[in-house]
């Protein structure tokens, strides 16, 4: 098992959480993971990026090599094409479509639905709506998560599991709204994928 | 033992931690910082009371770690690879004073410059000052390696320095910890006289740290850091540099290559393995992140028999961080290419963050500017730096910390007037105000604006040395009272700024101009922890 993933968005947007729980599930596992992470001057409302690896054998590079990633999870829709050339083949893009809107010259959305719906695995999924009804927007990073979940390779419950410990300190409530930003990304993920 | 998923900067220092430092000393800098900042959080440092406040610059912190080696007790310094220039008079000297407690000097190096003004290679200061170097490949090594440095320095009583790059320092995985070390008791050096560098005194030690120099590449090949992986393809011998060996690993398992290789992690690198890779392949590949400085160790100016591929012979890009591609490629493999980028994917480069005090500065300073044309603010390096970039075009410099007090003095010397300097808070106790003393003494006509927004914005909000010091500071290097003005920058009060800085931009002598608000990250994070 081997699962190459590209977490994509803008600084601050909550890209590192994603990657602490999918993390966490994979070590669970017993799995292999290097996650390597952009900190400094890009977090500064730049393009930030993370590589996440899992493998059930050692995983060498820290990097995911160009063309073999297989899966570019975003959580901003102009994000999810900047790494387009590290996806393979048949690999997944599956993207928030709620654009994050920081610059002057931010294109037209519906030119980047265009180019994303072009990519034969592609999945478009409204994390910002699905999100303030599980409860706050600030959970549509938990969404797409969901969404990603039947391409991951990795338990369900695992996943579920790791937001208990990680969002454990904030109490209960918090947990559970993640828990079903979760369930719910994974759900409208679904529904797109047979439409 | 203790798993524990931790980035390359995190291993680092718990390393440090379990390998029985008492003080860890820095100066913030992507990629080192975390280091620090995990020993700051971490409960056993705690409980140890392991120093870790951070340092003025990178120069106190190595002086004040040499300070604690001499009292007996092991010391971490860390810092970016432009800090190590900063620190140099102070890091060159230890090699030659020698050290008591051990000590570490920990430098992260940022190849593709993703948040540096250049891509040096620490490995030279590390040949320059004749130290050993060790240079991890992963995050156990990077644990492994620095909690093994400590020993090695005492064993030699030199420092160590330990090289990393931007990958490996904020890349995460997997890390299983050894056995907590005890803390050492103070103990004064033998010696009393080590670490006088009195000209006498100095030629003495000098000529001890040359002739240790064959000892360290002994050890260099026999305490298995540097290792020869056995291969039955014998076209060509790879030499791989720290994380560089990950690179090829992947490739070679990828493509099922089988290549004997020299996995380097500790310099000088041990001439005879370089001659037994040498002489049992028909080439040598050199891969390694930063210089080539391998690479030119091997080839030299002269020619010789070996052929010998890397960074110089264009088999790997001259620039930049390594990959599995430019690995790939260079070892012949055509790598196939993912999609293109579309053409819609607009630049996201980083902004200054909305409501960030210093666009209320660079509004205020770009208006006051307006009847003397551009060209004439030299600035320096933080978030202020993004001044630099669309609307504001503000800045016409950054060079180095601090450059920018003492680069308007000269312009101003020059004849430039008014001639702006604009630093931040962090900045300006890190190396602004030796050359405000400059212009202090001269008199040069120079309008200084400390942006100061109360923390150490560019690296993630430090604590800066600054905070509520800079009216006294500039006081007491002798600005005149009355060209030391402090403003608000909000937008409400952008005339009466507008105006300030234009009266002071007129005056033909120092003025300093504190724009003191505190940066909205920070008070956002402060108001969060105060709910809980
Ligand atoms: C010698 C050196 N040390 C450290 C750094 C890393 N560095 C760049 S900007 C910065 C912070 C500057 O803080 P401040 O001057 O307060 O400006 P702010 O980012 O808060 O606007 C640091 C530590 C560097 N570039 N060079």
């Amino acid at each position: 098992m081997k699962t190459d993933i590209i977490l994509a968005g803008v600084g601050g947007q909550g890209i590192l959480s994603i990657a602490a729980v999918i993390g966490m599930a994979a070590i669970d596992n017993d799995l292999y993971v290097k996650q390597a992470e952009v900190h400094g001057m890009s977090q500064r409302g730049g393009a930030v990026q993370s590589h996440l690896r899992i493998s059930d054998q050692p995983v060498h590079s820290d990097l995911i090599p160009a063309g073999s990633c297989d899966m570019i999870l975003s959580v901003e829709p102009m994000e999810s094409l900047r790494y387009v050339s590290f996806l393979s083949e048949k690999g997944w893009l599956i993207t928030n479509s709620k654009p994050f809107v920081n610059i002057n010259d931010y294109p037209d959305v519906e030119k980047i639905y265009g180019e994303i719906r072009n990519i034969p695995n592609s999945l478009l999924i409204d994390a910002d709506a699905i999100a303030a009804e599980v409860g706050s927007r600030k959970v549509s990073n938990i969404v797409m998560l969901g969404a990603s979940a039947d391409y991951l390779g990795i338990d369900f419950s695992s996943l579920e599991q790791s937001i208990r410990v990680i969002f454990g300190r904030k109490g209960e409530e918090i947990v559970q709204m993640n828990i079903n930003a979760l369930n719910t990304g994974k759900k409208a993920a679904r529904v797109q994928s047979v439409s | 033992m203790d798993k524990l998923v931790l980035l390359g900067d995190e291993a680092i220092a718990q390393g440090a931690i379990d390998g029985g430092i008492s003080g860890v000393y820095a100066y913030p800098g992507t990629p080192s910082t975390e280091i620090t900042e995990y020993i700051q959080r971490s409960k056993i440092a705690a409980q140890r009371k392991i120093h870790s406040e951070w340092s003025a610059n990178e120069k106190t912190a190595m002086e004040a770690a040499l300070g604690m080696s001499y009292a007996g007790k092991r010391a971490l310094v860390c810092m970016k690879h432009v800090g190590l220039n900063v620190a140099a008079d102070a890091f060159i000297n230890s090699a030659i004073t020698g050290i008591n407690g051990g000590l570490v000097v920990l430098v992260a190096d940022d190849p593709s410059m993703h948040s540096s003004q250049n891509e040096q290679d620490s490995r030279f200061y590390g040949k320059f000052s004749m130290v050993p170097v060790l240079e991890p490949a992963n995050q156990q090594e990077c644990y492994d390696l620095t909690y093994k440095a400590f020993g090695l320095s005492e064993k030699y009583k030199l420092p160590v320095l330990v090289r990393v790059t931007t990958r490996l320092a904020h890349s995460r995985a997997g890390v299983i910890r050894r056995q907590l070390l005890p803390q050492k008791e103070t103990m004064i050096p033998e010696d009393h006289t080590q670490f006088i560098l009195l000209p006498a005194f100095a030629r003495k030690r000098y000529r001890g740290l040359l002739d240790q120099q064959p000892d360290m590449e002994a050890d260099a090949a026999s305490l298995g850091f540097n290792m020869i992986q056995q291969g039955k393809d014998r076209s060509r011998g790879i030499i791989a540099c720290g994380i560089a060996y990950n690179y090829y690993m992947e490739v070679a398992t990828r493509y099922q290559l089988d290549h004997p290789v020299l996995k380097v992690s500790h310099y000088p690198v041990p001439t005879a393995m370089l001659q037994e890779l040498a002489d049992s392949t028909e080439e040598l590949l050199v891969m390694e992140e930063g210089y080539p400085m391998v690479e030119e160790l091997l080839t030299g100016v002269l020619k010789t028999k070996y052929r010998v591929r890397g960074r110089l012979t264009g088999d790997l890009p001259r620039d930049g961080e390594l990959n599995p591609g430019v690995v790939a490629r260079s070892l012949g493999i055509q790598v196939q290419e993912g999609r293109d980028i579309p053409q819609v994917v607009a630049n996201r480069p980083p902004a200054l963050c909305k409501g960030c005090s210093h666009i209320d500065m660079y509004n205020a300073l770009n208006e006051a500017l307006q009847p003397y044309g551009p060209g004439r603010v030299f600035s320096d390096i933080g978030c202020y730096t993004l001044g630099a970039l669309p609307p504001y075009n503000a800045i016409n410099s950054c060079v180095d910390m601090g450059a920018s007090v003492t680069m308007a003095k000269g312009a101003s010397d020059a004849g430039l007037r008014p001639a702006v300097a604009v630093i931040g808070d962090s900045t300006f106790t890190h190396s602004g105000m030796t050359g405000l003393l400059d212009a202090v003494i001269e008199q040069t006509p120079v309008t200084v604006i400390i942006s100061d927004n109360s923390t150490t914005g560019m690296t993630g909000g430090q604590k800066s040395h600054a905070t509520n010091r800079l009216l006294n500071i500039c006081k007491g290097l002798g600005v005149e009272e009355k060209h030391i003005i402090e403003i608000n920058p909000l937008k409400k009060h952008h005339d009466e700024n507008t105006q300030i800085i234009a009266d002071e931009l007129a005056y033909e002598g120092v003025s300093v101009i504190i724009a003191s608000r505190e940066c909205i990250q920070t008070a956002s994070r402060r108001k969060k922890e105060a709910k809980k």
